[in-house]
């Protein structure tokens, strides 16, 4: 492993944020962003776990046709419980809460973020939120699917209203997170950091809080409308009271879809911080890739309507639907072409960090131009709501952001603990997961086009083999998941203390020591040489 | 029946080629960006691994009409893609003139189907080959969706609102029908057969009555309406506990209902359960049946109850 220190003032038994005070009041009171984002990493890895056993559930059911662990019903609630865990309480929060809070201060020279009450105030409405959602799968459980889609969700016998305020009040806390974060951008960059010198991972949290800010109240709305149908009667979306099922799905996913670049636009930040790190290179096209997350946000809230395209709503509506939804294709593609483009000439190190952001580049890709097949009309009317959808789904949100929690986590993990994680087995597991997230949903994209529905409990015989491989990957990439949280827990006790900058990199977090002082710096920073020229910093390679 | 490609079901429809022939150009398109970049990257990983003494070559760190012609290209084939899609789907949207039309009426868990004559179905669609096919969709309760892959044709049903979809089937055949929107605890059973006829057999089919045959007895008819009016979906013969009580030697036993009460299976509580199933219903399962009530005759309800008994 190549381990380097720019920096010579790693300082070991100095104070941190971590020793500064002790005790569990320190903790559950702190204002530091620092502690607030371990204290959101710990719960969403929480999160992910939780939610990764309920898929464990649902790959062992479908085994094999018919019944085979559980009955239908029971099923229906763990796919419902996987979904809504996944999506609301890990990956929405995962990257800006847990590491943004962490490294967004740091990154702009700041001492914390703008309004620290309001950050520890939106931890705890995560804490209540997902309380609601607990309290929902112990009293009855919810078996709507993470949609939610009216009129099953009203007529449902579930707790649905539990579930519903539990994501009412998440929603609020990732609307304080973006507040927050947009007004620290603004306000608390150091002297001499411009907007084009943040880093990437900035502008993609800058392009997140926007869409956090403008589209979380529409779910909020949309929640509390469904609850108060359920417990009135007032007739809303349901058509027995005189409602509209449709107009449900336009405001579930006028949220949700931009929902989906919350939660991929952080993880491309990750990407292009890490690959540059890993490549000893300047970022290719910088404002390309500051300006292709300001375009996805904007254009993420265009397009809600591609997933209705079978609904009954217009042809006109459907049609412009399509034709919004390829435009948003493209900036994607061009961060993929600026992250291939960076490597070009570079003094590649293939680091786990690194190992999951030619992951992510991978599946990504994968899961990107897949919803090209999504975004043509006539192909989609065949593919809308089978396994193909699923499996594109994954590959964009699994195959993309969790890879680039997962390249986070490791790349910043010395940073936050102080400690070294086996550099060794990380890789070995990074392949473990890769393998097993190819079987498990490579076969999915097949199920799908062969014209498996999703959500279904029971399959036709024609369909297991595939259904078998997708269960033997999901059993290899739990397995890996495991491998993962127990080298990671050894890790706090018998890792390696790490040096301030163990990758060679020019970020900001890497100009101080690991862990970080209570106040980030030392001393105030400047910006005496940019977070990217790594050409003037590295003329030479000298190990 | 062959089981189409590897990527595909069967094309047994007038609009299936045409999809197929996009979703493989998208395909290939893909597949071929795909390899450029994977390629790349691994080029770029071996050739420029990190070694010891390594010198940086000097390298911009953007350029404008590189990236502007990475971003240009891409949109002029997605926009292609766009016209290719946007075409097919007008086709799917607009049925021919002369189509036959059938009513489809979709509920928890099962299709109803009336065709053009007015003889309805349950789960079973027979439909003449080479012909026009409209399908007007409606829902009872939940938003379903009629989906037939070999036709490459979905559709949601949507309560209070009419929904269309319309196909040619080329092949005759049978074809596999799947509820494709969640709708609960049956959704994986709400499953039809569509019979793509030929024009002698559509006839024959024509000629047909729906009532049970003279030569069959009531056991075997009710059997028979068992599996055609979805009673498996929620019943077993097996002991079995799926949505609703297991058949098995059910009849002549006391069963505990919902409210506490106990009740004999008899004759007149199955007929009570077909025509009210909320009415009465065994403790332990959801209220959740559909009445049958004007899609069984009393000569139906008599084969049934002749066939409850005899399931041992």
């Amino acid at each position: 492993m190549a381990t380097r220190t720019l920096d010579a003032h790693g300082s070991p038994g100095g104070l941190n944020y971590l020793n500064v005070t002790r005790g569990f009041k320190s903790w559950a009171t702190t204002l530091d962003h620092k502690r607030i984002g371990i204290m959101y990493l710990m719960a969403v890895s929480l999160a992910l776990l939780t939610g990764g056993v309920f898929a464990m559930l649902i790959r062992t059911e479908l085994f094999l046709p018919g019944r085979t662990i559980m009955s239908a019903e029971t099923y229906n609630e763990v796919f419902t419980l996987h979904g809504v865990i996944m999506v609301f309480l890990f990956i929405i929060p995962s990257i800006p809460a847990a590491l943004g809070n962490f490294f967004l201060p740091i990154m702009i020279g700041a001492k914390d973020v703008a309004f620290p009450r309001l950050n520890l105030a939106s931890f705890y409405l995560w804490v209540t939120g997902a309380v609601f959602t607990v309290t929902a799968i112990l009293v009855k459980g919810v078996d709507t699917g993470w949609t939610f889609y009216t009129p099953y969700s009203v007529q449902s016998q579930t707790s649905v209203i539990w579930m519903g305020l539990g994501v009412f009040i998440l929603g609020f806390s990732s609307i304080f997170t973006g507040l927050n974060f947009l007004v620290t951008l603004h306000k608390l960059r150091m002297p001499g950091m411009g907007w084009f010198d943040m880093p990437l991972f900035l502008w993609s949290i800058y392009g997140t809080a926007l869409i956090q800010v403008l589209a979380t109240p529409v779910i909020g709305i949309t929640m509390l409308l469904l609850v108060a149908e359920r417990v009135l009667h007032v007739g809303i979306f349901d058509p027995a009271l005189g409602g509209d099922p449709v107009l449900f799905q336009h405001f579930f996913w006028f949220y949700s879809h931009p929902a989906v670049y919350i939660m991929i636009l952080p993880g491309m930040g990750i990407i292009s911080d890490v690959i540059t790190t890993f490549s000893r290179r300047h970022i290719f096209g910088y404002r390309f890739i500051a300006f292709s997350s300001i375009a996805i946000a904007v254009l993420g809230f265009l397009v809600w309507g591609h997933h209705m395209f079978v609904s009954g709503q217009s042809e006109m509506a459907t049609m412009i639907f399509s034709f919004l939804t390829f435009f948003v294709a493209i900036p994607s593609a061009i961060k993929i072409f600026n992250w291939t483009a960076t490597m070009y000439k570079g003094s590649i190190a293939l680091d786990t960090p690194m190992l999951y952001a030619l992951a992510f580049i991978f599946l990504f890709s994968i899961g990107g131009l897949t919803g090209i097949f999504l975004g043509a009309l006539s192909v989609d009317i065949h593919l809308h709501d089978t396994y193909f959808v699923v499996a594109h789904f994954h590959y964009v949100m699994m195959g993309g952001t969790v890879m680039a929690f997962l390249a986070g986590l490791h790349y910043w993990w010395p940073k936050m603990t102080g400690r070294m994680y086996p550099e060794t087995l990380a890789r070995i597991t990074a392949g473990i997961i890769f393998v097993g997230f190819n079987v498990t949903f490579l076969t999915q994209f097949v199920l799908g086009s062969k014209g498996m529905p999703r959500r279904y409990y029971d399959y036709l015989e024609q369909f297991q083999p595939l259904h078998q491989m997708s269960s033997f990957g999901a059993w290899i990439l739990g397995s890996g998941f495991l491998i993962m949280v127990l080298y990671f827990l050894r890790s706090l006790r018998t890792g390696a203390p790490a040096p301030a900058n163990p990758w060679g990199s020019l970020g900001m977090e890497w100009r101080t020591p690991s862990p970080p002082p209570l106040e980030n710096f030392e001393e105030t920073p400047t910006l005496t040489y940019g977070l990217y020229d790594y050409g003037k910093v590295y003329p030479r390679e000298a190990s | 029946m062959n089981n189409g490609t590897l990527q595909m079901p069967p094309q047994a429809s007038t609009m299936a080629h045409q999809v197929d022939a996009l979703y493989y150009f998208i395909f290939w398109g893909c597949t071929a960006f795909f390899l450029l970049i994977v390629g790349l990257t691994l080029f770029f990983i071996i050739k420029y691994r990190r070694r010891e003494g390594q010198v940086l070559q000097p390298r911009a760190s953007h350029n404008t009409p590189l990236e502007l012609t990475w971003t240009i290209i891409p949109t002029i084939l997605v926009m292609v893609v766009f016209v290719w899609g946007f075409k097919g789907y007008m086709k799917l949207a607009v049925a021919p003139r002369n189509s036959l039309e059938y009513y489809v009426t979709a509920k928890k868990w099962l299709w109803q189907i009336k065709d053009p004559n007015g003889q309805q179905t349950i789960n079973e669609m027979s439909v003449p080959v080479h012909q026009p096919i409209k399908v007007i969709l409606r829902s009872e309760d939940l938003i379903h969706s009629f989906y037939v892959p070999a036709f490459r044709v979905k559709q949601d049903a949507v309560p209070n609102r009419y929904t269309t979809l319309w196909f040619e089937a080329t092949t005759p055949g049978d074809y596999n029908l799947f509820c494709a929107e969640y709708c609960g605890a049956g959704h994986s059973g709400m499953l039809g057969k569509i019979h793509v006829l030929t024009p002698e057999a559509w006839e024959d089919y024509q000629k047909k009555s729906a009532g049970r045959p003279e030569e069959v007895s009531p056991e075997d008819w009710g059997r028979q309406l068992y599996n055609s009016r979805a009673c498996v979906t929620c019943h077993s013969l097996d002991g079995s506990v799926k949505t609703g009580p297991s058949f098995k030697g059910i009849f002549g036993h006391r069963v505990e209902l919902a409210d506490g009460s106990t009740i004999t299976v008899n004759e007149d509580y199955i007929r009570q359960s077909i025509m009210d199933p909320t009415s009465q219903v065994v403790k332990g399962f959801q209220p959740v049946m559909p009445t049958f009530a004007g899609l069984l005759s009393s000569d139906d309800i008599d084969a049934l109850i002749a066939f409850i008994k005899s399931v041992e």
